[in-house]
């Protein structure tokens, strides 16, 4: 059967496609297909009027009229694909970047790197049940001194030599700067009952002539656990779990007998040296072993001085420096940069 | 404490390499910090034995002395007197290096004829050696010095350095790390001679001794020596206290050093035939009384000290230096030799208040025990005699009033298992303490009698004995556990956790963290602080400051970050700094603590960044600053007002004050130029400060979500202009209360024409939303009427066209 709108349909296929070969951007295709799929298209014409046609007519030219719909459909997309691969290529050999240029720039902040390294430290420890408590950096002498076994005229006195106040009682001078933060030991104490698991971290300030390792404000961490059934081997085992958060899992430890007056037995915690892997460098003045930090059992009497059953309880306590932890980490050699706060140090970290 | 090893192995066998001892004696507590070696170079010089010395054919005073140098023999020419056959001495072949006698130059030893005898070499003397200036004579070395062997071998010495903890008094002696070295590597100590012949009228009836004031002396123990004979020491001697630190003086007070060291006791020789009346009195100074020291100073003595008196002044301040009258000089035959023990407590607040620390004071202020006096002053007596020859008078003098009973300490089984953590089986105990010198009786089933012996002062209670063990034993071969046990209850931290947060906030904004000192001083202060300002909070002082720039401390942290501001903006150029700082202020409160305020401060200057990074044209102005502010307190979840602040350091106009419902948290500003200026910082500044603690109570809770509508809300702009004086702030906070209105945002301040002068454009971008319904335009219509008409009432704003 030869039937004019068979006809028609093969023109339109005809002229569609060689206009949509003849489309090359998107406002072209859209004309494109507002003419040809459009509600005013001829094709939707016909389609629209398969229902007037003889019964005969309806059947070939409905299924020719949407097959061709079809056909154009899919035409379209295919076109609309590669033209979009076309602008991408175009794109790629046009458009090409210099992809080592920086990023736009965000601000970046930092923490100081003693705020950092604090918070690692306290990290470690409140991981192992233990609580930051903060005290205050001016202190009477009694729990600086007095309280943790250093009374007035004690030789112990010459290992922390101090800044006192400028406020005199009966001749003597009672406030200081901390030298240390074990004074938190005492009043952490004197309000709370055993069990005692708290850390407490703070500027400490000492009487000192700066060098490359020396500086008059400094950054503790003091340690304290109370309670019963704690010893050496807790003591060890704690300070051990610490080293390895802070310095590696694979760190080694050394404890070596030292003295300060409000522990007992004393001790000095320190870790293989891992910038030389133990060989022996500047650092770790050629023993292999970096100090850490000073520790031991608190002496019974500390206990005994705040009401604590010493016999029944024992306890151990820790002190480390900040700064000398960071210098550790990021091989700093001089802690007077921390406090000179010059910005091309500080940017570093 | 250095302890050369040649001396301390008069006490001890040395079984370990220096390293390894090293290692071991800082293990158990003395820190060994250094291993120094005495020895030098001395190249071309080595042991030698005088075989022959006969005159020299052309000179009276000139020898030739011929040496072997095992096996082989030169001769050569010598001038020292004391040249004899059979000495050992230092020989220098041609080509040594040697200090020149005459010139005390270094020169390099050469061939020469003298007085027409070739000399190939030569006979040291110390001077030659670079021991000492001696140059009388030839350096005579001992009998048994090996010959042939180079010099720098024999003489030289291995010195170890050790820190020694102020519990431990007694190992400030060779003897005393003799008995560490014994118990740590198994070996036995020998102990020193302390030994010598008497002769004469006893000494006890040639002088009368006594102590006043028993409650500073508790023993003091003195012998007469008379004939003595004052001149330099031995060279040996000499050595040994120049590697232990100390200088040779003479024979007699070198002795008395020597055996201080050896032994650990201090000492004093006194010239007998200066101390008036031949009475020592140990007592308390007189009301103003003075005394001229061995240095050589008058020294004012204040009372309570402990003075050694004879019986009209005194010749000695007790334990810390002797006087100058009665000083061991060139011409002393006699010596009165004293070894005390003096209260540590009085001894150090003597020494302390005459700024006067020596070898004596710095061991007796740790606790000597008096036991020691008598092994001291027999070792020092017995030295003289050695090296000063003279004769000791019968019997030590002993005044000893403060005789203390054996310490013996009840130790439990269990006490050692609770602080070591481990049962150590009673073998290990007894050997442990045995080894150094405790006495230990096991009383089954589960106490220890510890006997201490006398100079470990430091051991007093059962934990004592558990280092002693931990320590000999080794604190690594004690057990490692974990904590066990209840985790203690937590008590909130919040000031703790709003600081940290504070930190991160800021630091999240772009915002570097620094840390300044708490110290300062009252200018830096003063540039900052009204006066007024400063006399409200007048900063507390350090007493023994170590500079003016540190001596006070710090009532606000403003002055430490413009400091630091200043000290960055040389190598920042103009980029941009944005700094800051948590930490505490010192408020004083009268007779207590100071009042430990924290405050944060920032401060900002320079220029925003441009697509670089670098410096844009655009300096940066309030609002950057306030950027930080703002988002700092959003994340804090407050809502804070802002008005006009009057602040001595920020610019009237440009420094608004941060409110919380009402309540004051801090200021936000640009520093005055005045301000910056005395900073030398010549750009703009912004600066802002919180009162952290004010700042509390508004944070913590957590915030409440906010229902989203299912309608979609419609944006429409308002435009209005009003009067300079009425705030943003006032005109959001009018729109913002409709009750259709989700938000209203500010987009556009304009001032200039067409808009009259005296008023701005203010324009808002208002989302309207309802819960309800989706709204109507009529109905938006209807509500922006009605703000408008709300603006127009409330601050006379009218509609912009």
């Amino acid at each position: 059967m030869d039937l004019p709108l068979l006809q028609e349909l093969d023109d339109i296929q005809a002229k569609a496609n060689a206009d949509l070969a003849a489309a090359d951007d998107e406002a072209a295709l859209e004309s494109w297909r507002v003419a040809h799929l459009g509600r005013r298209s001829r094709l939707n014409l016909i389609l629209r009027g398969l229902a007037s046609l003889p019964l005969d007519e309806r059947r070939p030219v409905g299924a020719a009229a949407n097959r061709l719909h079809q056909q154009l459909e899919e035409a379209l997309t295919q076109r609309e694909v590669a033209l979009h691969e076309e602008a991408v290529t175009t794109t790629i050999e046009t458009g090409r970047l210099d992809v080592t240029l920086p990023g736009r720039p965000i601000a970046v902040g930092r923490l100081h790197p003693v705020t950092q390294t604090m918070r690692d430290i306290l990290g470690a420890f409140e991981a192992m049940g233990f609580q930051v408590v903060e005290g205050p950096e001016v202190e009477w002498d009694y729990y600086n001194f007095e309280a943790v076994r250093i009374p007035k005229d004690h030789p112990a006195r010459d290992m922390w030599d101090t800044l006192w106040v400028d406020y005199r009682k009966d001749g003597e001078y009672p406030m200081l700067l901390r030298t240390h933060t074990s004074p938190m030991q005492i009043r952490v104490m004197e309000q709370s009952q055993p069990p005692v698991r708290i850390v407490s971290p703070g500027k400490c300030y000492r009487h000192e002539a700066t060098d490359p390792t020396h500086e008059w404000m400094l950054t503790q961490v003091e340690g304290l656990a109370v309670d019963e059934g704690i010893s050496m081997a807790s003591l060890k085992g704690t300070l051990f779990e610490f080293a390895k958060r802070i310095f590696g899992p694979e760190r080694r430890v050394r404890f070596r007998c030292d003295y300060f007056p409000f522990v007992e037995p004393g001790a000095e915690m320190s870790i293989d040296c891992f910038l030389c892997g133990g060989q022996g460098c500047r650092s770790c003045a050629n023993t292999g072993w970096l100090e850490i930090l000073g520790c031991g059992m608190v002496h019974p009497e500390v206990l005994a001085k705040v009401g604590y059953d010493a016999e029944r309880y024992t306890g151990f306590a820790f002190g480390l420096g900040v700064e000398r932890i960071a210098m550790l980490r990021h091989a700093i050699d001089d802690i007077r940069l921390f406090y000179a706060n010059d910005l091309r140090f500080l940017e570093q970290f | 404490m250095k302890v050369p090893l040649k001396w301390l192995h008069d006490y001890v066998d040395i079984t370990l390499p220096p390293r390894d001892l090293a290692h071991r004696l800082t293990m158990a507590g003395s820190e060994v910090s250094e291993i120094l070696s005495t020895s030098r170079e001395w190249d071309k010089i080595s042991v030698a034995q005088v075989v022959d010395v006969s005159p020299h054919p052309n000179a009276d005073r000139l020898h030739l002395a011929t040496v072997d140098l095992d096996g082989e023999r030169i001769t050569v020419v010598c001038g020292a007197p004391n040249v004899a056959p059979g000495q050992k001495v230092a020989f220098a072949r041609l080509g040594a290096e040697l200090i020149d006698g005459h010139s005390g130059q270094p020169t390099i030893l050469k061939a020469a004829r003298i007085r027409g005898v070739e000399s190939a070499g030569m006979i040291c003397s110390e001077k030659e050696l670079g021991l000492s200036d001696y140059h009388e004579g030839i350096l005579v070395l001992p009998e048994d010095a090996p010959m042939g062997t180079p010099l720098g071998d024999y003489l030289g010495d291995t010195v170890l350095d050790l820190d020694i903890t102020p519990n431990r008094p007694d190992c400030l002696s060779m003897l005393g790390i003799a008995r560490e070295v014994a118990a740590l590597t198994g070996q036995t100590v020998r102990e020193p001679p302390l030994d010598y012949a008497e002769e004469g009228r006893p000494a006890k009836e040639r002088v009368k001794i006594e102590i006043a004031d028993r409650d500073l002396c508790p023993r003091y123990c003195a012998t007469l020596i008379d004939g003595v004979r004052i001149g330099p020491s031995p060279p040996w001697l000499q050595e040994r206290l120049l590697a232990a630190g100390l200088r040779p003086i003479s024979n007699v007070v070198d002795a008395t050093n020597y055996a201080m060291l050896d032994v650990g006791q201090p000492l004093h020789a006194f010239d007998f035939s200066r101390i008036g009346g031949r009475k020592i009195i140990v007592r308390r100074t007189r009301p103003g009384e003075t005394i001229t020291t061995l240095d050589g100073s008058v020294r004012p003595l204040a009372p309570d000290m402990l003075v050694i008196a004879d019986a009209e002044e005194a010749v000695a301040v007790g334990g810390v230096m002797g006087g100058a009258a009665s000083e061991v000089s060139e011409g002393t035959t006699t010596i009165l030799l004293e070894a005390a023990n003096f209260n540590p407590t009085s001894l150090r607040r003597t020494s302390a208040a005459l700024k006067l620390r020596t070898d004596a004071s710095l061991r007796f202020d740790k606790g000597l025990s008096p036991e020691l006096a008598m092994v001291g002053v027999r070792r020092a007596t017995r030295l003289i005699l050695e090296l000063a020859g003279g004769r000791a008078a019968p019997g030590v003098i002993d005044v000893y009033p403060g005789k203390q009973r054996v310490t013996r300490i009840t130790v439990t089984q269990e006490r050692l298992r609770k602080v070591l953590g481990v049962r150590l089986p009673v073998s290990q105990v007894r050997h442990a303490l045995v080894s150094l010198g405790f006495g230990c009786r096991w009383l089954p089933p589960d106490r220890y009698v510890v006997r201490v012996p006398y100079w470990r002062t430091d051991i007093r209670i059962p934990d004592d004995v558990a280092e002693e063990l931990a320590r000999i034993i080794g604190y690594d071969e004690l057990p490692t556990t974990t904590l066990a046990g209840v985790i203690p209850a937590a008590t909130p931290q919040p000031a703790r956790q709003l600081r940290e947060r504070v930190r991160d906030i800021l630091a999240t904004a772009g915002m570097q963290e620094v840390i300044t000192y708490s110290l300062t001083d009252t200018e830096s202060l003063a540039k900052v602080l009204s006066p007024d300002e400063l006399a409200a909070h007048p900063p507390l002082r350090v007493a023994n400051p170590m500079s003016r720039q540190q001596e006070y401390l710090r009532t606000t942290l403003r002055a430490s970050l413009l400091e630091t501001l200043a000290a960055n903006l040389h190598h920042r150029q103009a980029r941009m700094v944005a700094l800051f700082e948590t930490a505490r202020t010192y408020l004083p409160r009268p007779d207590d603590l100071p009042l430990e305020a924290e405050r944060l401060v920032g401060v900002v200057s320079g220029a925003r960044p441009d697509r670089w990074g670098h410096p844009s044209e655009a300096p940066i102005d309030l609002f950057d600053a306030k950027a930080y502010m703002d988002f700092l307190l959003e994340r804090l979840s407050l809502a804070p007002t802002y008005e006009e602040a009057d602040d001595f350091a920020l610019l009237p106009g440009r420094s608004a004050e941060v409110r919380q419902n009402g309540q004051r948290l801090g200021v936000l500003g640009q520093v005055h130029p005045r301000v910056a200026a005395a900073f030398d910082i010549q750009q703009d500044v912004f600066l802002f400060e919180l009162d952290l603690e004010a700042l509390l109570p508004h944070t913590g809770k957590p915030r409440r979500h906010q229902p989203l509508s299912r309608f979609p809300a419609v944006e429409e702009d308002i435009a209005v202009v009003v009067d300079d004086g009425v705030t943003a702030t006032q005109v959001g906070a009018i729109i913002e209360s409709s009750s259709l209105v989700q938000r209203a945002t500010l987009f556009d301040v304009y001032t200039g024409p067409p808009v009259p002068s005296g008023k701005k454009s203010l324009a808002f971008s208002v989302a309207y939303q309802s819960f309800e319904h989706t709204l109507t335009d009529a109905e938006v219509q209807r509500e922006r009427r009605r703000i408008l008409e709300r603006l127009s009432r409330q601050v006379g704003a009218e509609l912009r066209g």
